[in-house]
């Protein structure tokens, strides 16, 4: 896979790679899981597949990570996006990529680029408006420009030792360390809220017919409040970004033992997205794997 | 497939890009557009001037919806939305809902005439309001609510479902009565019917989601508003159906148990547990005011008497002036900075006077101390290394100005910020300088130390961070005001408040913001954290609960003056002092008051916790001892 393609996640097309049927790795020592730190850099890597069931891929995907050196240098940044999209006629892929780029668009010129600012004079906003207001530009362009279509998003801003996260609906954002798999987001669904009110039990959650219903999605129309926390980046740990077509189909323990198991965050993906696939692939499925060194 | 939620012809106060009108623009030859009033995703409302009554100012509403949808179905479902409000405004007349006046289309636009209303909704009031609305004020609108929304769902031939009762749906006009407006998504009821899903998420009642409308879903919206009003807490902020997990009273204790039940009845998640029509939720609302009394004598809550002290003093000391600073207690002695000029070191068991030093000006700082000797910084501008058993000087560091900020040890130094625009960096066992650091202000913040690096604000509004070797690594500017708040670093996060009503929180590797949270007048109080939250004072008169990852308000607790001391946290309890006179305990997750500690003037300083007792000075000259 290319860089570009993985930067534009275009590349899971790239059916053989991420198929049930392709080579198995081999089984991973349980010991190796926790152990050593797989780096002293920031690692990253990105997959995606339409999943087995599903015709079209409505997920949408951007990472970009950077790091520089020398005298003077710029902390490590990186800008990770996730969105599963929804709605008829094709207008859930339209809305994720549309709202992932303009996400990406949005922060990458009122963060990233200032970073580059040599008079670092930049006025900027907090950096967590700066994040609520890159979710709800994109909120308007969908309401605006792909009437009926709405989208999952969640993204993470990093710049230097913190993260700040930006999501609504149901995709989710981990923080793998050894001990735990931590989700830092809410799902913004009906039916786990109804859940966890104890109204419904979690069998009878998995066929009920409102289990895709969101309570708050990209493209709901006006106010859209967007959910944003800062948190320290993980040493020694993952940041995981996926839709549901990965947490709802793979334990988050296998998950785990993947992203530890795995030499690289890509290798991991790649690895995860198998197992969704093997496990069914009933929806179309996206990583985003992160590791931060333990300096 | 997902599915969503919709919105629809959503009257809010945000503004769209849309090719509104201008302000003299006639439509119709009959409606002079005079200014935007409001407008939402689909939708503007101008007000304008009817000039059919050239001789009088006919003042009217005129909604106008732009319709760029694209999509032929969906361009016709907005269409179709628009002319139904149209419809069912014109079959209803009700002193509480908009008349209508006329209905249109131009262009690819259509527009609704209706009667002006001259007011605010209660989204703005809220908004536009410092305090917790009155409990009187909000049961008046809630009875009147009641009747319009029992008229709505007894029209015949079919009821309506209002279905997005808000707090930006209901407007207050000039005479203070309550108007329902946009009928956006209003509809005629049909029992048994499933319709789409809209309405607006926070408010909507559980069975909304599954496209069912029926008169209790509107009393549960109605709840859900007052709910709104009440605690201040924005439901759209938080998961659906949560009220149960803020009860009114936890967050308003203001609010009577009769008020919060009938509210608790309204929101039950199973429509069969609420009232069953808005005459029923009527009466209850009623018979509330009646026990509370509030509708015969309205406020009489508010003149309680003299707040009594509820927690036992052990000792209190009385100096010879106002007590503007913090104490420090360290192996069993409180040392104590006062206006009269002295540092007072006292017995912390028995409130016994051991001994004092006069230096040549007022202390407003906290002493510091590290092995035998104690550091205290004055407005004499000296700062004095004394040996912390007899009261004997070490030696004088004489800085350039008043010295308002505490002494800080670090590394065998002591870091202060001065008056002269200085932070000074002293030898701590013989008084010499190791060097200074000028900045754009004075500093009265008390510097902070983490790995080799300083961190402190100035009064020129600007914050700064510099190594050990006095070498810059950044600065912050973003702030608009002085900072005399002390910063406290969580987790690579800096948190501090600002005399221009915020308190920042700032990335310390670099200095970016992060976030920033308005309150409602300048703070110089310094933060703590526990538990995910920080803790701070304003002079706004509140103690406030922010959550430190998002920057959210989680409770506050209003005092009766300002707060311009610091929070101090012990066990699960917030001890802080306000201006009103008054040392408060509160609880340190729900922020209730556990118990109050009247003196006798403003508490300015912050109080230290030791062996289960709270230190304090007060500007009545007294350091006081208590039991926590």
């Amino acid at each position: 896979m290319t860089f570009l393609q993985r930067i534009f996640g275009k590349a899971p097309t790239d059916l053989e790679q991420t198929s049930p049927d392709g080579i198995e790795t081999a089984p991973l020592d349980p010991a190796a899981i926790g152990g050593a730190p797989l780096s002293n850099h920031t690692l990253v890597g990105s997959s995606q597949s339409t999943g087995v069931e599903r015709a079209h891929n409505e997920d949408a995907l951007f990472a970009l990570l950077g790091s520089s050196s020398g005298e003077d240098s710029i902390p490590d940044f990186g800008l990770f996006v996730v969105a599963d999209g929804m709605g008829g006629h094709r207008s859930g892929e339209v809305a994720s990529a549309l709202s992932v780029r303009s996400v990406a668009h949005r922060l990458a010129a009122d963060s990233l680029l200032q970073l580059f600012d040599l008079n670092g004079s930049a006025e900027g906003l907090p950096l967590q408006d700066v994040v609520r207001r890159a979710l709800q530009d994109a909120n308007q362009s969908v309401v605006s420009k792909v009437p009926g279509g709405g989208t999952t998003l969640t993204t993470a801003l990093v710049l230097g030792k913190q993260m700040t996260i930006g999501h609504v609906g149901d995709s989710r954002a981990y923080i793998l360390t050894p001990h735990e798999a931590k989700v830092v987001t809410r799902d913004h669904s009906l039916v786990n809220r109804l859940v966890e009110l104890g109204q419904l039990t979690e069998s009878e959650a998995a066929v009920h017919p409102q289990r895709n219903v969101l309570y708050k999605a990209i493209g709901q129309g006006a106010n859209l409040e967007v959910d944003v926390e800062t948190h320290p980046i993980p040493k020694n740990g993952f940041l995981l970004i996926c839709s549901d077509g990965l947490w709802g189909v793979v334990p988050d323990e296998e998950i785990q033992r993947i992203a530890w198991g795995a030499d690289h965050p890509q290798a991991a993906c790649d690895e995860l997205i198998r197992a969704a696939n093997a496990a069914g692939g009933p929806d179309n499925i996206t990583a985003v794997l992160v590791y931060f060194p333990s300096t | 497939m997902k599915r969503t939620t919709k919105a629809l012809n959503d009257i809010t106060t945000e503004t769209t890009q849309l090719g509104q009108l201008e302000p003299g623009v006639t439509l119709q030859e009959r409606y002079l557009v005079l200014a935007l009033h409001g407008a939402g995703g689909m939708s503007s409302v101008y007000r304008a001037r009817d000039l059919h009554f050239p001789n009088v100012t006919k003042t009217v509403a005129v909604k106008e919806m732009i319709n760029m949808a694209t999509d032929p179905a969906m361009h016709e479902m907005i269409v179709r939305n628009f002319e139904r409000e149209a419809d069912l405004l014109a079959t209803l007349s009700h002193p509480a809902i908009p008349r209508i006046y006329d209905y249109f289309t131009h262009e690819s636009s259509s527009y609704l005439v209706m009667e002006f209303i001259d007011g605010q909704d209660l989204e703005a009031v809220l908004r536009d309001s410092e305090e917790f609305l009155a409990e009187d004020q909000v049961v008046k609108w809630a009875i009147e609510l009641c009747d319009v929304l029992n008229y709505l769902h007894h029209h015949k031939p079919q009821p309506v479902i209002f279905r997005d009762v808000k707090p930006s749906n209901i407007m207050v006009d000039g005479y203070g009565s309550i108007r329902l407006i946009d009928f956006g998504i209003a509809r005629i009821f049909q029992p048994g019917q499933k319709g789409t899903m809209i309405g607006t998420d926070g408010y909507a009642p559980p069975e909304q989601y599954r496209g069912e409308a029926s008169p209790p879903g509107d009393m549960y919206a109605l709840g859900a508003t007052l709910h709104h009003l009440l605690t201040r807490r924005d439901p759209r902020a938080e998961p659906p159906f949560s009220f149960s997990e803020r009860p009114i009273r936890d967050i308003n204790d203001k609010v009577s148990p009769e008020l919060e039940a009938t509210i608790n009845a309204a929101l039950s998640y199973d429509p069969g547990d609420r009232f069953a029509t808005a005459e029923a939720m009527k009466a209850s609302l009623l018979s509330v005011a009646k026990e509370t009394g509030i509708l015969v004598s309205p406020r009489t809550a508010a003149s309680a008497g003299q707040p009594s002290n509820e927690v036992q003093e052990v000792w209190s000391f009385e100096c010879e002036d106002e007590l503007r600073g913090s104490p420090l207690v360290i192996d069993g002695v409180v040392y104590i900075g006062c206006y009269d000029n002295n540092l007072y070191a006292l017995d912390a068991k028995t409130g016994e006077f051991i001994w004092k030093f006069a230096t040549e000006g007022g202390i407003a700082s906290t002493p510091a101390s590290d092995g035998e000797l104690v550091f205290v910084s004055s407005e004499d501008t000296r700062m004095y290394a004394l040996s912390g058993k007899k009261g004997t000087l070490a030696w004088t560091y004489y800085a350039g100005g008043p010295i308002r900020s505490s002494p800080v040890v670090s590394e065998g130094h002591i870091f202060v910020g001065a008056d002269d625009a200085r932070l000074h960096v002293v030898n701590m066992f013989n008084g010499s300088a190791a060097w200074k650091q000028e900045v754009a202000g004075p500093i009265r913040s008390t510097p902070l130390i983490v790995d080799e690096r300083v961190y402190f604000g100035c009064e020129s509004s600007d914050f700064y961070c510099y190594d050990f070797r006095g070498e810059l690594k950044w600065r912050f500017g973003k702030a608009k005001r002085g900072i005399t708040s002390s910063p406290i670093l969580v987790d690579g996060m800096l948190f501090f408040g600002c005399m221009d009503w915020s308190l920042y929180a700032v990335e310390a590797e670099a200095g970016w913001q992060i976030w920033k949270f308005r309150m409602g007048r300048p703070t110089i109080s310094s933060p703590v954290f526990a538990e995910g939250r920080i803790y701070t004072g304003c002079a706004d008169g509140r103690i406030y609960a922010i959550d430190s990852k998002g920057g959210r308000e989680v409770w506050h607790f209003q005092t009766e003056h300002q707060v311009t001391g610091s929070p101090t946290i012990f066990e699960d309890s917030i001890f802080c002092g306000s201006v009103d006179g008054s040392m408060y305990c509160l609880d340190m997750r729900s922020g209730r008051k556990r118990w109050q500690f009247q003196t006798g003037g403003p508490i300015t300083g912050t109080p230290t916790v030791s062996d289960n007792r709270i230190y304090f000075g007060s500007n009545d000259h007294r350091v006081y001892a208590l039991l926590t």
